[in-house]
């Protein structure tokens, strides 16, 4: 009954292609369509969630795409409670967003164009959600990463936003090299692309542990690039180039969260594989930390958000490396809301502000009373305050980390905690609060409009109570709901949540001892720990690494190839072929003019003779012609006489 | 004993006379009216069998109308062609009409 | 069967269709093809009328000789300047011609010769007009009508091709 779900990415489609072919010009249509398939797939969504709800038995329809000498590539959609979770976070952020858009995108000469990008990524990350083989979930995956590209890029004009754009491709790219490797293992060795399919041949041991292994880390680069894990975490901070909007659905919500949705999704596979599920797990360790440590020293607001996106997704990634299917999604689900609302209301504040840099904003609170509310609410959540849901799914992920014989996670966990409840209350602090800085900004600020507004208000709504469905004294919670093989039931940790919740408060009172009252001077811890707050505020030299150690040797090799092996080895050999094809096109051309010319001269005469021959025949005489025919006619009989 | 050889062979050799005017006359008309001299030679056999093999059905009869009836439709256009010829080529003869050669 | 007065009917019937015949392509004035060819067409609804189809007789004299032979002599008279000029009225074919026709009559009549037919020795049917009016109208409509409608594109098509524009 569940089959009408492939309708709720269709509907984008046909939202995407309507634009795109018809309304473009028509600005006002072009988001009305926009906006009326998403939140028409926004209630289909509902509509799943809600009859998964009530039969949590997965479902799944495909057909055959490609028939290749008995070896079938299908295409299907498989519904279980992970799809409808995030067929419903994708839809709701996605909805929103859209009508948020409205306002935020006011006035650009490409909004249609902008509307329609909107409608294919959503028709993309849907389809994702949906697929139910390693074909399908590929192709949507890079679908995704076009839409991407092009919204990262979409004001091109300015060269910083092409290049964010290219950096994005390129560096998700080199991550979707190890996850079609890590295809190609899994399905020569289970011989089906279907999920189940190969989960059960996981589970019934047919693929041999090593190639297993082998598959699941290369499956689990493609995660590291899609979801900005380290070492493929550079392009998510640059795709902050793209307009806000995007940032928030894209580089905050869905896109990058596909990552840790595909490691939740093949959890079977990373837990016969506790070696790669090791990797994993160490992967999102250290990437929660190192981002949540370059987030405590930006400037720009967007890219404290957008290091405090890789540190959560490390976070996630972490936890579904350490067993945590259900606090892994759990995770997604909660920080999808809140991160989404902390984008939406940066993009307010520079809407208002014209400027991304924290430090020529200040004092904005009175201004802007609901954006500021709103961001302070969604700061809580993700700083983990109890009761708001950012603790209960941070909560789950230390409970599970401490599970772990290891306490490195652990630690690490109630660190990036303490560090993300600083780095976002500097934020806050420093954005709304003090005295204005710049003052020709402040007096320009102002409150966004209600289509912008009210989106935000959506969202903290979520962002408090979304997570009330995990709490751990519910019966029937998340965990009953989303859980791998048997349900998860997380008893409460009543020492973790005190111990966490301090670490988080200790965090929010450090941002406003430093930053409001100003009884730390930043200025002074700066000066006193010149070399972590260098390396820390240039991000741990990556992209000055990247740049040595690949990008230039890259150069060098095309220049050395160019300067050596081109023009010293490949030209002078040219040369030489020049040189060789011009001697042998005078022998050449002796033997064309004296044989090969007469050969086709003497052809040519043949044939105009031939030709002056024949044509003789064709009188014009209709009588002749009839002669012919009659002579053919009396042959014949005398033929079929004989 | 007249049977239907002598009819077959009567309009087998009406048949070859009106070809013979088809391929010699040099008159549009003359070769419009050696075309007619074939179609009198058809009629002649459809009615020759419609006697002998079936004289109850009129099958033949019936085709030999449809026959008429088409033959005069095409003596109308072609003699209405063979009048355009005359305005465009200032002549019937179609040994001059030769314009469909190389 | 026919025997004797419609034998000797026969032959002098067959004689006229013949020698007309040869007459209307062989005379150098187109004109009297033409009245030749009238004369050749009631040879022919006279052997109509020993085939017992009486019906088909009178609208073979109705149509070839009253309408099809004058609208030829129309046209001849149209193209007037031609038909009584002593030019030459056959091409140069006529030896290969009457090699080709002579051979075809030939192995056709040899052909006739070899083949038996299905002969019925019923009696012919005397009321032709009367069933013919009724198999037009009953089996073959379909063809009668499109007949007609064949008939009137003739005529416009020929109104048409013929028209000083």
């Amino acid at each position: 009954m569940l089959s009408f779900a492939w309708i709720i990415p269709l509907l984008p489609l046909l939202a995407f292609i309507t634009i795109v072919f018809f309304t473009r010009r028509n600005q006002k249509l072009s988001s009305l369509i926009s906006i009326g398939a998403i939140c028409l797939s926004w209630i289909f969504s509902v509509i799943v969630i809600a009859s998964v709800l009530k039969n949590p038995v997965p479902s799944e329809f495909e057909f055959t795409w490609l028939n290749l000498m008995g070896f079938q590539v299908k295409m299907g959609i498989l519904i279980d409670s992970l799809t409808a979770i995030m067929l419903f976070v994708v839809c709701t952020v996605s909805s929103l967003v859209h009508i948020y858009s409205v306002g935020y995108m006011q006035g650009d000469p490409r909004f249609s164009r902008f509307f329609s990008f909107l409608s294919l990524f959503s028709f993309s990350m849907l389809g994702l959600v949906l697929a139910n083989n390693f074909v399908e979930i590929f192709v949507f995956w890079e679908l995704v990463g076009l839409t991407s590209y092009l919204l990262i890029g979409f004001w091109f004009e300015k060269k910083t936003a092409s290049d964010a754009g290219k950096k994005a491709f390129i560096t998700t790219r080199t991550g979707d090299l190890g996850f079609i490797v890590g295809i190609l293992i899994l399905t020569t060795a289970a011989g089906t692309f279907n999920f189940r399919e190969m989960f059960h041949a996981v589970e019934t041991g047919q693929i041999p542990f090593g190639i297993l292994t082998l598959g699941a880390i290369f499956l689990f680069a493609g995660a590291v690039g899609k979801s900005a894990q380290f070492p493929l975490h550079v392009w998510l901070p640059d795709a902050m180039e793209g307009p806000t909007p995007v940032s928030a659905l894209i580089h905050a919500a869905t896109m990058v969260a596909a990552g840790v949705y595909l490691v939740a999704r093949t959890m079977t596979i990373y837990l016969a594989a506790p070696n790669a599920a090791l990797v994993v797990a160490s992967i999102g360790c250290i990437t929660a930390f190192m981002a949540a440590s370059i987030g405590l020293v930006q400037n720009d607001i967007k890219r404290v958000l957008a290091y405090s996106t890789i540190s959560q997704l490390g976070y996630m990634i972490m936890v579904l490396g350490l067993g945590g299917y259900t606090a892994g999604t759990f995770h997604l689900y909660t920080h999808a809301f809140f991160k989404a609302l902390l984008f939406l209301g940066a993009g307010s504040v520079i809407h208002a502000t014209q400027t991304n840099d924290i430090w020529e904003m200040g004092g904005l609170y009175p201004k802007m009373k609901i954006t500021a509310i709103t961001f302070i609410i969604a700061s809580l959540s993700i700083a983990g305050i109890f009761p708001l849901s950012g603790f209960w799914s941070k909560d789950e992920i230390l409970t599970v980390a401490s599970h772990y014989p290891n306490p490195i996670f652990l630690i690490v966990g109630i660190l990036v905690a303490g560090m993300t409840a600083f780095y976002m209350f500097r934020l806050c602090f420093v954005t709304f609060f003090g005295k204005p800085r710049d003052q020709h900004k402040f007096e320009h600020a102002h409150e966004s409009p209600k289509v912008m507004t009210v989106p935000l208000m959506i969202l903290a709504f979520l962002s408090v109570f979304a997570g009330w469905v995990g709490i751990p004294w519910l019966q029937h919670g998340y965990g009953s709901f989303v859980f791998h093989q048997e349900p998860h039931h997380a008893e409460p940790n009543y020492i973790l949540m005190i111990v966490s919740t301090l670490v988080a408060l200790s965090g929010i009172y450090l941002a406003y001892a430093m930053y409001y009252k100003k009884s730390i001077s930043p200025e002074k811890l700066k000066a006193k720990f010149p070399f972590p707050y260098k390396v820390l505020y240039n991000k741990y030299y990556f992209d000055e690494l990247y740049q040595i150690i690949i990008i230039n040797p890259i150069m060098k090799l095309s220049g050395f190839l160019f300067n050596r092996v081109d023009v010293g080895v490949v030209d002078r050999l040219v040369n030489g072929a020049g040189n060789f094809t011009v001697f042998l096109s005078d022998v050449k051309e002796w033997f064309d003019s004296h044989i090969v010319d007469g050969a086709v001269n003497g052809i040519a005469s043949l044939a105009r003779g031939t030709g002056s021959g024949l044509r003789r025949i064709q009188t014009g005489q209709l009588q002749n012609y009839a002669f012919v025919i009659f002579f053919g006619l009396v042959l014949i009989i005398l033929f079929k006489l004989s | 004993m007249i049977g239907l050889n002598h009819f077959l062979t009567l309009s087998t050799i009406l048949f070859c006379i009106g070809i013979f005017g088809v391929l010699t006359r040099r008159n549009a008309i003359g070769i419009l009216m050696s075309i007619e001299l074939m179609f009198n030679a058809v009629n002649i056999n459809f009615v020759a069998f419609s006697r002998f093999v079936t004289p109850t059905a009129l099958v033949g009869q019936i085709f030999a109308i449809f026959i008429i009836t088409i033959a005069a439709a095409e003596a109308t256009v072609g003699l209405a062609i063979v009048l355009l010829i005359y305005r465009n080529f200032k002549g019937i003869n179609v040994d001059n009409i030769n314009i469909m050669k190389w | 069967m026919l025997t004797g007065v419609s034998e000797a009917v026969y032959y002098i019937l067959a004689a006229i269709i013949i020698g007309s015949g040869v007459m209307v392509v062989s005379m150098k004035n187109i004109f009297h093809s033409a009245l030749f060819l009238v004369l050749c067409f009631f040879g022919v609804a006279g052997i109509y009328i020993l085939l017992s189809a009486e019906f088909i007789a009178a609208v073979q004299v109705l149509i070839y000789v009253g309408a099809i032979t004058i609208l030829m002599i129309f046209a001849i008279m149209l193209t007037a300047r031609l038909y009584s000029a002593q030019i030459k009225q056959s091409n140069e074919q006529v030896v290969p011609g009457l090699i080709i026709v002579s051979a075809l009559l030939v192995i056709t009549i040899f052909a006739l010769s070899k083949t038996t037919w299905k002969l019925s020795s019923q009696a012919p049917e005397t009321q032709t007009v009367a069933e013919i009016g009724k198999l037009l109208m009953t089996t073959y409509v379909l063809p009668f009508e499109i007949v007609s409608v064949v008939l009137l594109s003739a005529l416009i098509g020929a109104i048409v091709i013929a028209r000083r524009d």
